[in-house]
């Protein structure tokens, strides 16, 4: 009797078992529709940066290596690749499989080509300014040559940063900024472009030849355009849309979140690193003064920010390096909200309170048309200056290209700004502190006039540092003076959130989320 | 008669060259760069790029010659490239004008229809309950913000009772559908955004209907047509409503600019892909040659269906003709 029900235990823990390795393994067919607000000029990444372009591009291009949840590099286009040990080089060998959507293999000489692409043309020109040269021994070895050891250089090949564009369309010596292709585009990457109607769509279908066998799962994806985000959350309510990446608005990710079928992940916006800051104008008086800038940050509450502002959805942040990032520190002045030791630094920088209990006024700019991140926690810094005697008053924008002109020009007392990491340090955390980039008139560049020669020389060292311990003791040291010193003041991070649908299985929550590869994403069962 | 023809052409042809200096100018004096656009949203971008762009955009060159290199190219038919779309700009009107054109003239003949029924219906008894239902229904629609009325109108109709879609002009998981799919799949997606943007011109035509029938059924020929033992329904909608419904043609025609201008919410609300939500794109991104192409074009618009009513005057009225 016990044999006999021994093995229908067996039996039936066996078949429970396959049906749960059945039910888990990835599911093919369905589309996906992704909605989003970013209307894209084309879907070349090699040219263009933003979010608009990376989304779309990076389903149609592959790029040499891809990056997962721990920050580790990953075989994509590249099977293998080896850094020499002095750092002046790194060798790709190429996936032998891999071919372009026009069936056309993927060589040494296209990603040559494309890296010289993105040198010359995309806006982080930072990504492979050491890069001298690339060499091609065979059609799927590519060597990378550097004048100087350059240890950002795997992230920059991954995803959006380095798409493999095909030489035998985009070399053809048409302007790539403008190639007709980059509206019709032609890769490597998991799906193909279909059709894009400017401004409304753009429609892409599965690589039936894609290099990494039995994938993609799904058989289309829509990326759908909403301007208006009211709309686009009821899209989403009624299941016309499937996935929302980069929601950050607060209301409607606590509305969307109460959805029985919808869910929400702050995953997969590590690289990105979004910030959310108030920068000072050290060119101008009194906010050269260390104890001026510091008296400001004490008198911010993040918490009341993060917590009441943004409900909870924000995150605090205390230095310039995104929290998930290897090189973040949390072993730095915080800036817990202290209004006396406020009060006590505005007196010693000689900055006492007149008759009419104000000691001096300033004006506070903000990035128009995103007032959660923005207005809103500008006006609360007006109203917690009055409170240490300082008269501030918000000056609006009309429009995001006058706010750029006016910080970008340095026209400006403190700036609210969002700025993004972009992965590694060297590609969007220098630009900010780096003496070299006080360029005045380009926004996101140094715009706070802000010089320490102990920053430049550390920031200048980190660059070329290729031992990990001692990269991220270099950046330490940084985040360390800069928090001292508060060339900006940091206040959040972006609530960035991919909603989804509950029935998506294998969400991309890699350190690029939505702007890498979706060939792992399926239905569980489409609704 | 060709003497008239020749003086308004010439007018036309004068008065779109001063909208075409006034929008490139205005346009050129507001602040922003369109190569920090170009260069990427988010990313940032070295001067050497930005100049880059400068160049490759003519952005670089002195005001006049941009003006004059711009003024040859219209001369010749070509409205430009835009910046951020990386087309022409003649491309993307005619890919979205057909959109709006579905868009406006179904709200236009919603709006006359319903607003002229509702206005002689109340006019019959005009102190009645339809009445009065009629004239809160012309306060709230004529008050109420265009982009207001949209949403409200989603969140009843696309989300409670989810009977009409909530953005777009087609279904885009239709594979393969026949004709009359397509059409039924338009016309679903309408309603909604034909509605919004009708409504506040349906306020506006039931008052003018309802003024105007009151003024008519008290006239001396109705009294007579009563007389004479006609049916009261055939006196009021087939005596009454012709003359009744003039003032409302007359306004619809004028209106008919201002909806194209509402046009640029609807679409924006509803996701329409029409010349509007072009509008709108290419005013966030500064996108000059497309911003000045619509505008152009709607100047155009405009001035050639003046020109066509002056001619139809000179037509009907030979005493124009000396003028």
């Amino acid at each position: 009797m016990l044999k006999i029900f021994s093995k229908a235990l067996g039996g039936v823990l066996a078949s429970t078992l396959i049906a749960a390795s059945l039910s888990a393994a990835p599911k093919s067919g369905g589309t996906l529709i992704i909605a989003s607000t970013q209307v894209p000029r084309h879907l070349n990444p090699a040219v263009q940066s933003g979010i608009a372009t990376a989304v779309p591009g990076t389903q149609i291009f592959a790029s040499p290596l891809r990056y997962d949840e721990n920050w580790n590099p990953q075989p994509y286009l590249a099977e293998r690749w080896e850094v020499a040990a002095d750092g002046m080089s790194v060798t790709l060998h190429l996936n032998k499989q891999a071919t372009f959507h026009d069936g056309k293999p993927v060589t040494s000489e296209d990603l040559a080509f494309s890296l010289m692409t993105v040198k010359q043309n995309h806006p982080f020109q930072t990504m492979f300014a050491p890069v001298s040269a690339v060499d091609t021994p065979d059609t799927h070895t590519a060597v990378i040559r550097l004048e100087r050891p350059h240890p950002a250089i795997l992230l920059a090949m991954s995803s959006a940063l380095l798409p493999v564009i095909p030489k035998h369309i985009y070399g053809d010596g048409q302007d790539p900024k403008g190639h007709p292709r980059n509206a019709d585009p032609v890769g490597s990457g998991p799906f193909k472009f279909v059709e894009m109607k400017p401004g409304e769509y753009i429609r892409l279908a599965r690589n039936e030849n894609y290099f990494m066998q039995g994938k993609p799962y799904l058989d289309e994806i829509i990326i759908r355009i909403n301007r208006d985000t009211s709309s686009l959350v009821l899209s989403m309510e009624r299941q016309e849309a499937h996935l929302w990446p980069f929601s950050a608005s607060v209301r409607d990710i606590e509305r969307m979140k109460k959805q029985s079928h919808l869910e929400a992940t702050v995953d997969g916006y590590a690289a990105v690193g979004a910030l959310n800051w108030l920068a000072f104008n050290h060119a101008k008086k009194p906010f050269d003064d260390k104890r001026v800038r510091q008296a400001i940050s004490y008198a911010v509450d993040r918490n009341f920010i993060t917590k009441a502002l943004h409900r909870g959805f924000s995150t605090r942040i205390y230095g310039p390096i995104h929290p998930d990032s290897p090189y973040a520190t949390a072993d730095v002045e915080k800036y817990d909200v202290d209004l006396k030791k406020a009060e006590s630094l505005l007196d010693q920088a000689g900055l006492q309170k007149k008759g009419d209990g104000m000691r001096f006024s300033l004006q506070i700019d903000y990035i128009p048309g995103s007032d959660e991140q923005q207005k809103n926690v500008a006006e609360y810094v007006k109203t917690q200056l009055r409170k240490i005697g300082i008269n501030a008053e918000l000056r609006a924008s009309p429009d995001f290209p006058t706010w750029a002109k006016r910080v970008g020009g340095h026209d400006f007392d403190l700036s609210m700004d969002i700025v993004f990491n972009w992965g590694d340090p060297v590609i969007g955390v220098h630009r900010t502190y780096i003496s070299s980039n006080i360029r005045k008139g380009v926004i996101w560049s140094n715009t706070q006039s802000y010089s320490n020669p102990r920053v430049d020389e550390l920031l200048s060292q980190a660059a070329v540092e290729s031992d990990m311990n001692k990269r991220k003791a270099l950046y330490k040291e940084f985040q360390q003076i800069v928090a001292d010193e508060l060339p900006v003041a940091w206040i959040n991070i972006l609530p960035y959130h991919t909603v989804y649908h509950k029935n998506l299985r294998n969400l991309p929550t890699t350190i690029w989320g939505t702007m890498a590869p979706m060939d792992e994403v399926y239905w569980e069962s489409q609704p | 008669m060709l003497q008239l023809v020749l003086k308004r052409v010439l007018n036309a042809v004068l008065l779109l060259a001063t909208v075409l200096v006034l929008n490139f100018t205005l346009i050129h004096l507001a602040p922003g760069d369109p190569a920090e656009v170009i260069a990427g949203e988010m990313g940032g971008a070295t001067e050497e790029i930005l100049a880059a762009i400068r160049q490759q955009y003519g952005l670089d060159q002195p005001f006049h010659i941009q003006l004059g290199r711009y003024l040859g190219q219209v001369l010749q038919g070509d409205l430009g490239y835009s910046y951020y779309f990386n087309t022409s700009v003649i491309g993307l009107i005619g890919q979205r004008l057909p959109a709006t054109l579905v868009l406006v003239i179904t709200a236009a003949l919603l709006s006359i229809v319903t607003g002229t029924l509702l206005g002689v219906v109340a006019a019959r008894r005009p102190n009645g309950l339809l009445s009065h239902f009629t004239t809160i229904i012309s306060l709230v629609g004529y008050s109420a913000p265009v982009f207001w009325t949209g949403l409200v109108l989603l969140i009843l109709f696309a989300s409670m009772l989810p009977w009409f879609p909530v953005s777009g002009m087609n279904d885009i998981l239709l594979k393969n559908p026949s004709w009359w799919i397509q059409v039924w799949d338009v016309l679903h997606h309408l309603v909604l955004p034909a509605f919004t943007l009708a409504i506040i011109y349906i306020a506006q035509y039931s008052r003018l209907a309802r003024a105007s029938m009151l003024e008519v059924l008290g006239a001396d020929y109705i009294r007579t047509a009563h007389a004479k033992g006609l049916s009261a329904d055939r006196v009021v909608y087939k005596h009454g409503l012709r003359n009744a419904i003039l003032p409302v043609i007359t306004a619809a025609g004028l209106q008919f600019g201002n909806l194209f201008a509402g046009a640029v919410l609807v679409e924006t609300v509803f996701n329409w892909p029409g010349l509007g939500s072009l509008a709108f794109d290419s005013i966030l991104r500064r996108d000059y040659p497309t911003m000045l192409g619509i505008l152009f074009f709607s100047a155009f618009m405009v001035t050639v269906a003046n020109l066509l009513t002056d001619v139809a005057y000179g037509v009907a009225d030979p005493r124009i003709r000396k003028r």
